[in-house]
C-alpha cells in the first residue's frame, strides 16, 4: 500500500504563503481558517541568525493520535495512501482530535465538523499534485509515495538531510523538511 | 533566542489552544463527583448499611443521576456537530477513551437505577406506586444488593478513572500526559463526593465518617498532585515547561491559591480540627472542597491546552 | 521608460511570429468569457478555464481563471507564460478575493461634503460623466487643457492617457518612476544607454554569484525573479545579501552583510576598488566595452576596506572576502541592480556604482548576468495625431532634473499644483494609484488637492485618495474586463491578453468603456473610432498577424527566441555618447554632476530615534490588497521589526502594541512589535501599505501602521527627481 507524504525544501521556501492561499481557493476553506500555514523559526544572535522557513499542515501521521482518540471513527486512515481524513457526517465535533494533535493541524469548520488538510486526495486521485504543491513558485514542495523507494520524495530523503516535526511526540509524521 | 512566527490563526486553536472551554471541565467535574458518589453509595450497599434509615448515602444515586445527566448535557453542549451525536452509539472505538466513556456512562444509568430501587424516595413512590413493590421485592435479595453495590463501585471507579484518562490519552498536551492524572481525578471525585455527604448528612456518625474519609482523600490528593508535578518536572523539556505553567506560569495563582490553598489545604485543616472536636463542623469546608474540585478541572483543562510540545 | 531610451521605442522585431502550442491543460476546454456565454441566457454549468493576465501587481503574469458553475473559483498560472511558468505568486492566486472583496466600490459617486470626509451621493454613469465633462470644459476655458494632470499606474490607465492626450495635456505621471525604479533605470541609461526595465533583464537563473542590495526577493514577490532565485539557491549559487535587515533572501545567503543603512555606495566603491587594485575584474570585457577606466581607477583608490569599515559597519575582511567571491564567478556573477531604488536622494549615483561594478565583472550580455531583451511588436492603433500642447510639461519645468523621465514626475506635478508654477494645475485624474500612500508627505498631496477644481479617481476600492475625490468612478476588477494587450521587453518576447472571466458584481465598468464614454461628452469621439474593445484589440492583433479569437484561447503568444547573451551571439551596442559603457559618464560631466560616483554621508538618526525602513510582504501589494479577504487571511496587519536588544531596553515584547512617532511629531496607528534578531539596532522596519484610514475600507481600517504617513521627509535626487524616502526617523510611543 502506498504511504503518501510530502518532502518540503526549507532551503528554497521563501514563506510566500502561496500554498496557503491556493489551499483556500482549491478547497473552499472558509475565510478566517487555514489548513496550512507558514512558520519561520529564527535562532541565534543578529547577524548570525539562522532562519528556517517552512510550510506546515497535517502530517498525516502513521501513528495518528487524532485517529486513535476519535470516538466515532470519523477520523480515520484512508485506504488511499494512508491519508488521514475526517468523515463529516460521522463527526460529532467533540474536538478530542483537536486536543490530541500536537501540530495544531485541525480546526472546527463553521459547519460543525472537524476540518484539516486532506492531502487534496480529490486531486491526487486524478493524478495531480495537491493544490499547494502545484502552485508553489519556488517548487520547494514534493508529494508522493514514501513507501516507493523510486519516488521523487523517497529519493530526496535519501539524498538530503531532513527532519520531521516533533518526532518525540511519537506520531510518525509523513511530512519531511529538507535542510 | 528562539523566535517563531506563524501565519496560522485558526479559531479555538491559535494563539493558544482553547477548543474546550467551560463545558468539558464542568462535565469532568460532575463525572468525577458522580464517580465518587457511586463508590461511596456502592460501598455502603456492599457493607449492608442500606438498612439504616437515615443514611444520606441513599440520596447519592438520585443526585448522581441528576448530576450525570447534567454533565452529559454539558458534554452535548460542547459538541460542534450536535445533530450527529447519535454517531457515538453506532460504533465502539477501542482506542478512544471517549468512546469507552460514552458506553460506560450508558451502563451507569441502570446501575444507578438499581441503586435507587434500594430505597425509592417518597415523592417518587407517590407518583409511581408500583415502584414500592419493586423495591420491596428487591430488598428480599441481599446478594443482589451486594452485587449492585459492587457494580456501582466498579462503574464509579471506571467513570472516575475515565475522566482522567480522557485527558491523559491526548498525548499532545504534555501537562495531561501523566500516569497519575486518572488517580488525581478519581481521588478528587471521591473527596468531592465525601464532602458532599459531609455537607448534607443528618446522621452524625455518617458525617464524621465521611469527614474523616475526606481528610484522607485530601491528603492522598495532595500526594498525587505532588507526584504529578514531580513526574512532569523530571520528564522531557516540554513536560517540564508544562509543570511550570502551573507552578510559576499563567495558571500559578489559580493553582496555588484556589486548587491547593482554598481547595485542599485550608478545608483539610478545618476538617481535621472538626473531626478532632477542636471546632464545630462547618459547611464551609466541604463547600470549599467541592468548589476546589471544580476549579481543579478548570485549571487542568485550561493549563493543559496551554501546554504544548516543542 | 526614459527619454534616453530611444532603442526601446525604435526597436521593432521584424521576425515572423511563432505561435505557441495550444494550452495543454486548457486546450479544448476554453469556452471564452462567461459574459459572452451568458448572452445566451443560460446558466453555465461545470468548469470553464479562461486565460487572462494578472493585475495583482505590475508584473502581469499570465493566468488561467477557473469558473465553476458560473462563479469564480480559482486562478492558476498559465504554463505557456514565460513570466509565471504556470505558477502564480500568492497575490495572483488570491486574485479571487479581489472579485469577492465586500469593500469594493459599487457605483459612481459624487462628493457631497468637504473633501476627505468620505460623504457621497450615488449617481448614474451618465451624471458622473456629465459632471466631469462640464468641469473639464471650464478648466480648459479658464486655464487651458494642460491644466489637467493625470496620475496613472498600471496598464489599465492607457485608455485614459489616450483620452487626456487627445484632450490636450501631457502632464502625465506615475509613481513607478520617481517613487520606484527611476534612479536605477536612469543610472543604467547613463552608463549603458539602455535601461534594466521591468520585467528586469537579470538572468538570476544562470548566475553563479548573486549580490542583492536591499532587493528582498521572496518578500518582493515579482514572480519570475523569485522563481529564478529559488533555482539559483537550489543550484547552490553563491548569494551575497547586503541589507540592514535579515530579509528572506538574506536567510538563504552565503554571506549576509548587515550594512548600516544609507552606506551602500561606500561598500560598492570599496568593492570596485578591490576589483581594480587587485586586478580581479574582467579585463577583456572592460577593455572592449567600457570608457573611462583610468579615471575610475584613480577616483576609487581612496575607498579601502579599512576606510569602509567605520562607515558601513562591515568588517574589512568580510568586504575583501565578498569582493573576491564575486570575482571568483566572473563572468557569471550578477550584482542585482535593484528596483525600488528611491532611498536617500543620491540614488542615481548609487545606481551608477551598481552599473559600474556590473561592467567590471562583465555582466551585461553575459549568461547569468544582464540579458538581452526584446519585445513582441504589435503596432499601435491607427489613431489621429494628438493636438500639440502649447505649454511645456509642468512637472519638470526647464528640465530642473536633467535626466530621466517620460513617465513624468508625480511630485513635480504635485508641486506645480501647489504653487501654480509654471502654470496652475486645476484638475487631476487619478487611475490605479493611491497617491496618499505612494507619494511621500501626504500633507503636501492634500494641500495640492485643495487647489483643484476637479479630482476624478478611478479605483476598485475606496482607497484613501478616493476619499478626497470629487468624483469616484468604480472600475471592474481585472477579472471582469478587457484591457490593453501586454507585450513587454523580456528575454522571451510575448504578447498576452486580459479578458473578462466573470461579470462585475454591481455597477462597475471597465476603464476603456469609461474613457470612450467620456470622449463622447468631451467631443473627442474621433479618438475612439472603434465600436468596442474587442474590435480595438482585434485590429491591433490583426496588424501583427494574430487574432483576438486566437489569443483569447491561448492567453499568451510567444515571439521568436532571441540571442540572450554573448555566448548565444548577442552583440551589445551601447547608445551612450561614447558608444561604450561609460564608467566615467560624459553626460554627467557635461551637466556638472560627478562623472564618477562619490560617497557622501547621510544624517544619522538622533539619540532615541531609529531609521524607518520599509518594504514588501509577499502576500500583499502596496496599499491595494489589504481588504482582499484571502490575503488578509494570511496577513492582516503589519508589525514593526525592532532589534531584540533594543526592544528589551524599551521593555517591549513581541505582540505588544506601540505607536511610532517620526521626527516631525507625526504619530502612527498602533502597531504590533516584532522583537527580532533579524534587524540592526539603528533602524526599524515595517511592511508598506497597512494602517489604512479610509473608513470605507472596512477590512483594513486602522490595521497596523502606515509608513506613508510617517514619511514626511524626503530627499530629491538632483539628477532625476526621485524622492528618497529612507530618510525618516521614528521613536516609540508606549501609550496606545
Ligand atoms: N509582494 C510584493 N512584491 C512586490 C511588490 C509588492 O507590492 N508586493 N511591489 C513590487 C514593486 S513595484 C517593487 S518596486 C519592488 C520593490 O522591492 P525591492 O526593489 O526589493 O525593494 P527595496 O527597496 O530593495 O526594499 C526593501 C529592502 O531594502 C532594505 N533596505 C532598506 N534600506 C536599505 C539600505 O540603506 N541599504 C540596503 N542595502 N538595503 C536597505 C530593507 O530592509 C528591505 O529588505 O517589489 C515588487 N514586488
Ligand atoms: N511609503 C511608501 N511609498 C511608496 C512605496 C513604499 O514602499 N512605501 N513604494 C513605491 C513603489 S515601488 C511603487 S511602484 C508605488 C506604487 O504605488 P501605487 O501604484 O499607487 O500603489 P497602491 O498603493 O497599490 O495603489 C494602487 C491603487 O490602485 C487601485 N487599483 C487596483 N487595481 C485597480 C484596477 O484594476 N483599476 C483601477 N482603476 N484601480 C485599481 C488600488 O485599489 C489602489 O488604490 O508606490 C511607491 N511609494
Ligand atoms: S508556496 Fe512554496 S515557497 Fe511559498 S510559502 Fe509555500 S512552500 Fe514556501
Ligand atoms: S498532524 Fe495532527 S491531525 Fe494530522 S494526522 Fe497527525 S495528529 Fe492527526
Ligand atoms: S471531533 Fe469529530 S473527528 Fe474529532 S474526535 Fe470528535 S468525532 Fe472524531
Ligand atoms: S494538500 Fe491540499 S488540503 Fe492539504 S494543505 Fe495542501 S492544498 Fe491544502
Ligand atoms: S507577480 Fe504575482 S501579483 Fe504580480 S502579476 Fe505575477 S502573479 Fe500577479
Ligand atoms: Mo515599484
Amino acid at each position: 500500500m502506498a504511504r503518501f507524504g510530502m518532502v518540503i525544501d526549507t532551503v528554497k521556501c521563501v514563506g510566500c504563503t502561496d500554498c496557503v492561499v491556493a489551499c483556500e481557493t482549491e478547497n473552499n476553506v472558509p475565510v478566517g481558517f487555514a489548513r496550512d500555514w507558514i512558520e519561520q523559526i529564527a535562532i541565534g544572535k543578529f547577524p548570525d541568525t539562522h532562519v528556517e522557513i517552512r510550510s506546515e499542515r497535517c502530517n498525516h501521521c502513521s501513528e495518528a493520535p487524532c485517529v486513535n482518540c476519535c470516538p466515532t471513527g470519523a477520523s480515520h486512515h484512508s485506504e488511499f495512501g494512508g491519508v488521514v481524513l475526517v468523515t463529516h457526517n460521522e463527526c460529532i465535533g467533540c474536538k478530542a482530535c483537536i486536543e490530541s494533535c500536537p501540530y495544531g493541524a485541525r480546526f472546527v469548520h463553521p459547519e460543525g465538523y472537524i476540518d484539516k488538510c486532506t492531502f487534496c486526495i480529490h486531486r491526487v486521485k486524478e493524478g495531480k499534485d495537491p493544490a499547494c504543491v502545484s502552485v508553489c513558485p519556488t517548487h520547494c514542495m514534493h508529494f508522493g509515495d514514501l513507501d516507493d523507494p523510486n519516488s521523487e520524495v523517497s529519493k530526496l530523503l535519501q539524498k538530503r538531510k531532513h527532519h520531521s516535526l516533533l518526532p518525540e511526540a511519537g506520531t510518525s509524521p509523513n511530512i519531511f523538511y529538507l535542510t | 533566542m528562539y523566535e517563531i512566527t506563524t501565519t496560522r490563526h485558526n479559531h479555538l486553536v491559535d494563539s493558544t489552544l482553547h477548543a474546550w472551554s467551560w463545558q468539558i471541565p464542568t462535565y469532568l467535574f460532575l463525572g468525577g463527583l458522580v464517580a465518587g458518589m457511586m463508590l461511596i453509595s456502592g460501598y455502603f450497599l456492599f457493607k449492608g448499611r442500606y438498612k439504616e434509615n437515615n443514611c444520606s448515602c441513599y440520596y447519592l444515586p438520585l443526585f448522581s443521576i441528576v448530576l450525570l445527566s447534567l454533565g452529559m448535557l454539558f458534554l452535548f453542549l460542547d459538541l460542534e456537530h450536535k445533530a450527529y451525536f447519535w454517531r457515538l452509539y453506532t460504533t465502539f472505538q477501542i482506542t478512544s477513551p471517549m468512546s469507552w466513556g460514552a458506553w460506560i456512562l450508558i451502563l451507569v444509568y441502570p446501575a444507578l437505577i438499581l441503586n435507587i430501587l434500594m430505597r425509592v424516595p417518597k415523592p417518587l413512590i407517590n407518583k409511581i406506586p408500583k415502584l414500592k413493590n419493586l423495591s420491596d421485592e428487591f430488598l428480599k435479595h441481599p446478594f443482589g444488593i451486594k452485587i449492585t453495590g459492587i457494580i456501582n463501585m466498579i462503574l464509579g471507579g471506571m467513570v472516575g478513572m475515565y475522566t482522567g484518562i480522557l485527558l491523559s490519552s491526548l498525548g499532545a498536551r504534555p501537562l495531561w500526559s501523566s500516569a497519575v492524572l486518572w488517580l488525581l481525578f478519581l481521588v478528587s471525585g471521591l473527596s468531592g463526593a465525601a464532602a458532599f455527604v459531609h455537607l448534607i448528612a443528618k446522621n452524625v456518625y455518617e458525617r464524621e465518617l465521611l469527614a474523616k474519609a475526606d481528610n484522607g482523600f485530601l491528603v492522598i490528593e495532595l500526594f498525587v498532585i505532588a507526584m504529578l508535578i514531580i513526574g512532569l518536572l523530571t520528564s522531557s523539556k516540554s513536560h517540564m515547561a508544562a509543570a511550570l505553567i502551573l507552578l510559576s506560569g499563567p495558571f500559578a495563582s489559580s493553582f496555588w491559591v484556589f486548587v491547593l490553598g482554598l481547595g485542599i489545604v485550608i478545608p483539610l485543616i478545618i476538617q481535621l480540627l472538626a473531626v478532632n472536636h477542636k471546632i464545630h463542623h462547618t459547611p464551609v469546608a466541604p463547600i470549599m472542597v467541592i468548589l476546589g474540585g471544580l476549579i481543579l478541572r478548570f485549571v487542568i483543562v485550561a493549563a493543559g491546552q496551554y501546554s504544548h510540545w516543542f | 521608460m526614459t527619454y534616453l531610451s530611444r532603442r526601446r521605442f525604435l526597436k521593432i522585431s521584424g521576425a515572423s511570429i511563432i505561435a505557441t502550442a495550444a494550452l495543454s491543460s486548457a486546450g479544448g476546454v476554453v469556452k471564452g468569457a462567461k459574459k459572452l456565454e451568458e448572452k445566451t441566457g443560460k446558466k453555465i454549468k461545470g468548469i470553464q478555464k479562461i486565460p487572462t493576465y494578472c493585475s495583482m501587481c505590475f508584473w502581469k503574469c499570465s493566468a488561467i481563471a477557473y469558473v465553476k458553475n458560473g462563479e469564480l473559483w480559482k486562478i492558476v498560472g498559465n504554463p505557456e507564460d514565460p513570466l509565471s511558468n504556470g505558477r502564480l505568486c500568492p497575490r495572483g492566486t488570491g486574485g479571487v478575493g479581489a472579485h469577492y472583496d465586500p469593500d469594493r466600490l459599487k457605483a459612481p459617486l459624487i462628493r457631497k461634503n468637504e473633501r476627505g470626509e468620505e460623504k457621497w451621493v450615488q449617481v448614474t454613469w451618465d451624471e458622473a460623466f456629465e459632471y466631469i465633462a462640464s468641469k473639464m470644459n471650464k478648466i480648459k476655458k479658464d486655464y487651458g487643457p494642460e491644466s489637467i494632470g493625470f496620475f496613472s499606474h498600471g496598464i489599465g490607465g492607457g485608455f485614459f492617457k489616450h483620452l487626456l492626450k487627445a484632450y490636450g495635456t501631457r502632464n502625465i505621471a506615475a509613481p513607478s518612476f520617481d517613487q520606484c525604479l527611476g534612479p536605477r533605470d536612469t543610472a543604467f541609461e547613463i552608463t549603458y544607454g539602455d535601461v534594466i526595465g521591468g520585467p528586469e533583464r537579470t538572468d538570476i537563473e544562470n548566475a553563479k554569484c548573486i549580490v542583492l542590495f536591499g532587493s528582498h526577493i521572496g518578500e518582493n514577490m515579482h514572480n519570475t525573479q523569485v522563481q529564478e532565485f529559488a533555482k539559483a539557491v537550489e543550484r547552490g549559487a553563491s548569494i551575497i545579501v547586503v541589507d540592514p535587515r535579515m530579509s528572506t533572501a538574506a536567510t538563504k545567503a552565503k554571506y549576509y552583510l548587515p550594512i548600516k543603512p544609507g552606506t551602500d555606495l561606500a561598500l560598492l566603491l570599496t568593492w570596485i576598488n578591490i576589483l581594480i587594485s587587485e586586478d580581479l575584474y574582467d579585463k577583456d570585457y572592460v577593455k572592449k566595452y567600457t570608457f573611462g577606466f583610468e579615471q575610475l581607477k584613480a577616483e576609487v583608490s581612496k575607498y579601502t576596506p579599512e576606510w569602509a569599515y567605520p562607515v558601513t559597519g562591515i568588517e574589512p575582511e568580510l568586504i575583501r572576502k565578498t569582493a573576491h567571491e564575486i570575482a571568483r564567478f566572473i563572468p557569471s556573477a550578477l550584482v542585482h541592480p535593484g528596483r525600488h531604488s528611491v532611498w536617500y536622494g543620491d540614488d542615481t549615483q548609487r545606481g551608477r556604482a551598481l552599473a559600474i561594478i556590473n561592467a567590471l565583472i562583465g555582466s551585461w550580455g553575459r549568461k547569468g548576468g544582464l540579458t538581452n531583451q526584446d519585445v513582441f511588436d504589435i503596432p499601435s492603433y491607427p489613431y489621429p495625431p494628438y493636438p500639440e500642447p502649447k505649454r511645456q510639461r509642468a512637472d519638470n519645468p526647464d528640465k530642473k532634473y536633467p535626466f530621466g523621465g517620460a513617465e513624468g514626475y508625480t511630485t513635480g506635478l504635485r508641486e506645480a499644483t501647489l504653487t501654480g508654477k509654471p502654470y496652475p494645475i486645476k484638475g487631476w485624474f487619478v487611475y490605479g494609484t493611491n497617491l496618499l500612500y505612494s507619494l511621500p508627505n501626504t500633507e503636501e498631496t492634500i494641500k495640492a488637492i485643495q487647489n483643484l477644481d476637479l479630482l476624478v479617481v478611478i479605483d476598485v476600492i475606496p482607497s484613501e485618495i478616493a476619499g478626497y475625490a470629487d468624483v469616484v468612478l468604480p472600475e471592474a476588477v481585472y477579472l471582469e474586463r478587457y484591457d490593453e494587450l501586454f507585450a513587454p521587453y523580456f528575454k522571451q518576447p510575448f504578447v498576452s491578453i486580459r479578458q473578462p472571466v466573470v461579470d462585475p458584481p454591481n455597477d462597475q465598468k471597465p476603464g476603456w468603456w469609461m474613457a470612450k464614454q467620456l470622449s463622447e461628452k468631451l467631443g473627442l469621439q474621433k479618438y475612439f473610432p472603434w465600436k468596442n474593445i474587442e474590435e480595438y484589440l482585434d485590429t491591433r492583433l490583426k496588424s501583427a498577424g494574430l487574432s483576438l479569437a486566437e489569443i483569447k484561447k491561448k492567453g499568451v503568444i510567444k515571439g521568436p527566441e532571441i540571442p540572450l547573451n554573448l555566448e548565444e551571439g548577442f552583440e551589445p551596442e551601447f547608445e551612450t555618447p561614447t558608444g561604450k559603457i561609460e564608467l566615467y559618464s560624459t553626460v554627467l560631466a557635461e551637466k556638472g554632476f560627478d562623472p564618477i560616483p562619490k560617497f557622501t554621508k547621510h544624517k544619522d538618526p538622533p539619540a532615541g530615534y531609529f531609521r524607518l525602513l520599509f518594504g514588501r510582504a509577499p502576500m500583499h501589494s502596496f496599499s491595494r490588497t489589504q481588504t482582499n479577504r484571502l490575503l488578509d487571511n494570511v496577513m492582516n496587519e503589519n508589525e514593526v521589526w525592532i532589534n531584540a536588544d533594543v526592544a528589551k531596553k524599551y521593555g517591549l515584547n513581541s505582540g505588544d502594541y506601540i505607536k511610532l512617532k517620526n521626527q516631525d511629531g507625526v504619530l502612527s496607528n498602533k502597531v504590533k512589535v516584532k522583537s527580532t534578531e533579524r534587524i540592526r539596532t539603528d533602524c526599524v522596519y515595517i511592511v508598506h501599505g497597512f494602517g489604512h484610514n479610509s473608513r470605507m475600507l472596512k477590512g483594513a481600517y486602522l490595521k497596523g501602521a502606515s509608513d506613508s504617513q510617517l514619511i514626511t521627509k524626503y530627499k530629491i535626487d538632483p539628477l532625476m527627481g526621485g524622492t528618497g524616502m529612507n530618510v525618516n526617523f521614528v521613536t516609540f510611543e508606549m501609550e496606545v
